[in-house]
């Protein structure tokens, strides 16, 4: 196998579907437009053409009916990969995943595995209408029985995905979409990390900032600016979200002494809130500020006019980490 | 210039009993044997379309459906389906210019839309997908008022009370509840105003259209279930969402269900009276597939030659709703040449207020994120609201403190 020099997100996504399909017969691809159009975002791009519409199977428009087949097909021995084609039509299927997909393995006494793997583009930050742009991931990570995972570049999007497909467990994907286009070096030789770890994107020594998906490059350009301005920024990558990789924030908050936690979802009752907590009580010593959290407000995601008031940038992040700075 | 005269409507209702129960029953006439061994051919389609205007601009007869309209109302719908076509092409342009983020075009629908939405009454309530842009002209929304959205300026735009015309529902289906729930309102208010729903044949798949059926029905709802079968949901063509012709769903949830030439004016505006007719006298829902063709691409984002074939597309422009109708008028002598010129220049003066009106639309303020989050209010927006303010005037601060030194 190859190692590609750059390659986008949406290229490496791509070519894992592929490697996944090939390594196992029992893989497939489910979901609105997949097949001959490759997805709105082209990411299941001649696939179709290659492995056929057994495999790749372009669906009704009907949510809950996908996810909910996918279920019935991963009780059949098969491993069934499902685009839902936006963040916001995920809800009419969130029912199946919720009371159905999340609970199974659970009370079939362990008996019966439902592999299902959900890839959802989610996130803001490209013009769109309503529904196009949001970022749902807490209402996932509160439902027991789910794995969350989301990556910020190609070799993860890469190995991240063919990790969630060979898993035994239902795996909700949320791949940045205004990242899709984005270039990065794709590894495809040395083993990956594991799925669920966290990954320090940038070391520093005054300061942590935790991020995931699309917000791992506004912060890596936020360490940037800081270190221009004489201060340390540690970027740590937290690439999945249920189980979130404590051990890895803690030890940098432990080195740093200040987090920050930035996502674009909603900051009530998101992952910052559940960050801040942890880290809170592992770290409570260590800190020399208040975990401080960057993200959504409490309002509808905006139009698309407005969105860039509305997600964290480069300066939102630089005030919050200013604010845990000067405690 | 319009249809909705109170004499027409008057009439319609005169005689409404005696045809609606005639009416009600054309799914009959399929025989499901047939259909099952024929599939989805196109003899198959023909039989079933109720049709008054042939492709050629001929005048036809339908048993269950007629229509007898005066030159004026005549020429009021080839107005409607031209000056629809100018704004979506003059909407389709200003997103190419960069003026709309996106752009859903009805061209090749004008018919579906512009008949069903001139059979309205103006106590109807309509509830709209995305691209009913004809039937908000019929129900006189300021046609600028649907670019806000496309624009990115705003989710909405205008108030779904003053026209009764709802907004625009983007997650496919969700809206045929919501009528029919506004529907079961109307019938235990006692009423007699009819709803009307909008959805495209892939909107069919979905189980709140399956359940907004079995609601209606169960409660006899006055609603009417509008599906422009425009033969493609992005690139899946109907036979990915169904193996039955749709207006046959019906039939199993307890209700009529009619497939209407949707590239005919005067069916579409037939069918759907006889419809909202049903509903208003307590007969509850029928559905209608209106048979037309999306002749553009899905969205602005969307290439269509990636699916579809420059044949089908072909095949359907001979069937072209303007042309049709503007062929009859012209044979008829409905229409001269003054006439037509007339529209043009209409027509060319609503894409020039169009365009103005676009580039003029000025971007929301940014506290506008905060507003109407609640009705009641919420104590965690105006903290939030005010945390913002603060932010934001660091930076004029920042600036003028620049501009001083
Ligand atoms: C619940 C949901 N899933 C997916 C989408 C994305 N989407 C937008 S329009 C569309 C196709 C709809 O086709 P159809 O109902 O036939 O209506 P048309 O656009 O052809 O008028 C899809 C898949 C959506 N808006 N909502």
């Amino acid at each position: 196998m190859a190692v590609f020099e750059k390659i986008t997100i949406a290229k490496a996504i791509n070519e894992s579907l592929r490697a996944s399909m090939e390594a196992d017969p029992k893989v497939l691809v489910m979901g609105e437009d997949v097949g001959k159009l490759g997805g709105v975002f082209r990411v299941t791009d001649g696939l179709q053409k290659d492995f056929g519409d057994d495999r790749v199977i372009d669906t009704p428009l009907a949510e809950s009916g996908i996810v909910g087949t996918a279920i019935g097909m991963a009780l059949r021995g098969y491993r069934p990969v499902v685009e839902i084609q936006f963040d916001g039509f995920v809800f009419p299927a969130y029912d199946q995943i919720v009371t159905q997909l999340a609970k199974m393995h659970a009370r079939a006494l362990g008996k019966v595995k439902v592999p299902v793997v959900i890839r959802i583009p989610y996130a803001g930050g490209i013009g769109a209408v309503e529904h196009h742009s949001e970022s749902p991931e807490a209402l996932f990570a509160h439902v027991a029985g789910l794995k969350i995972v989301t990556p910020s570049n190609s070799s993860d999007a890469y190995w991240m995905l063919q990790q969630a497909i060979a898993g035994d467990d239902p795996v909700i994907y949320f791949e940045p979409k205004r990242r899709y286009h984005d270039k990065s070096r794709l590894d495809t030789e040395s083993i990956p990390d594991p799925l669920h770890k966290a990954r320090i994107a940038q070391s520093g020594a005054d300061l942590t900032l935790a991020a995931y998906g699309p917000m791992v490059k506004v912060c890596l350009d936020v360490a940037k600016v800081a270190s221009e301005e004489g201060k340390s920024v540690e970027v740590v990558d937290l690439r999945s979200l249920s189980p979130i990789d404590f051990d890895t924030v803690q030890s940098s908050v432990e080195k740093t002494g200040r987090l920050v936690v930035v996502h674009e979802a909603p900051v009530f009752f998101g992952a910052g809130a559940e960050i801040a907590a942890r880290i809170t009580e592992r770290c409570f010593y260590h800190l020399e500020a208040p975990v401080l959290r960057v993200g959504g407000f409490h309002s509808p995601y905006p139009p698309s006019r407005l969105e860039d008031e509305y997600l964290p940038g480069l300066d939102r992040v630089l005030d919050a980490v200013d604010r845990a700075l000067a405690y | 210039m319009t249809v909705e005269g109170t004499a027409q409507r008057k009439n319609t209702r005169g005689s409404s009993k005696r045809t609606a129960a005639k009416k009600a029953t054309p799914a009959k006439k399929a025989s499901p044997a047939q259909d099952r061994n024929s599939g989805r051919t196109e003899q198959a389609e023909q039989d079933q379309l109720v049709q008054l205007l042939t492709p050629e601009g001929e005048r036809v007869e339908h048993p269950d459906y007629s229509i007898d309209l005066s030159p004026d109302e005549l020429r009021g719908l080839y107005r409607d389906m031209v000056l629809t076509r100018k704004f979506d092409a003059e909407a389709t342009t200003l997103q190419r210019q960069g003026e709309l983020g996106l752009w859903a075009s009805l061209l090749g629908q004008e018919a579906a839309q512009i008949g069903s939405g001139r059979a309205l009454r103006d106590d109807d309530y309509v509830f709209p997908t995305y691209r009913e842009h004809g039937v908000a002209w019929c129900r006189g929304v300021d046609p600028t008022n649907l670019l806000g959205m496309f624009r990115g300026v705003n989710h909405g735009g205008w108030d779904p009370n003053t026209n009764n015309f709802h907004l625009y529902t983007i997650v496919i289906g969700s809206q045929t509840l919501h009528a029919t729930g506004y529907a079961m309102g109307v019938q235990k208010d006692g009423a007699d105003s009819a709803v009307i729903a909008y959805f495209g044949d892939g909107a069919s798949s979905q189980g709140d259209v399956a359940e907004s059926f079995t609601f209606s029905a169960v409660y006899n709802a006055p609603v009417v279930f509008f599906c422009q079968n425009n033969q493609w949901a992005i690139s899946e063509p109907t036979e990915k969402q169904t193996r039955v012709p749709l207006y046959q769903r019906a039939r199993g949830f307890g209700f009529p269900g009619v497939r209407v030439d949707g590239n005919d004016v005067l069916a579409c505006l037939a069918v759907t009276r006889a419809a909202l007719e049903r509903a208003r006298t307590g007969q509850g829902p029928m559905l209608i597939e209106a048979f037309t063709y999306r002749m553009g691409a899905h969205t602005t984002s969307d290439d269509p030659t990636k699916y579809r074939a420059d044949e089908e597309r072909e095949a359907w422009e001979a069937k072209d709703p303007i042309l049709r109708l503007r062929t009859y008028l012209e044979s008829e002598g409905i229409v001269d040449e003054a006439y037509l010129a007339s529209i043009d220049k209409e027509s060319d003066a609503l894409g020039k207020r169009v365009r103005d009106a676009v580039r003029a639309m000025p971007d929301p303020d940014d506290m506008a994120i905060f507003e109407n989050v609640y009705a009641d209010g919420h104590a965690l927006v105006d903290e939030e609201r005010a945390q913002f303010a603060a932010y934001q005037a660091s930076f004029v601060d920042a600036d003028a403190a620049a501009e001083g030194n």
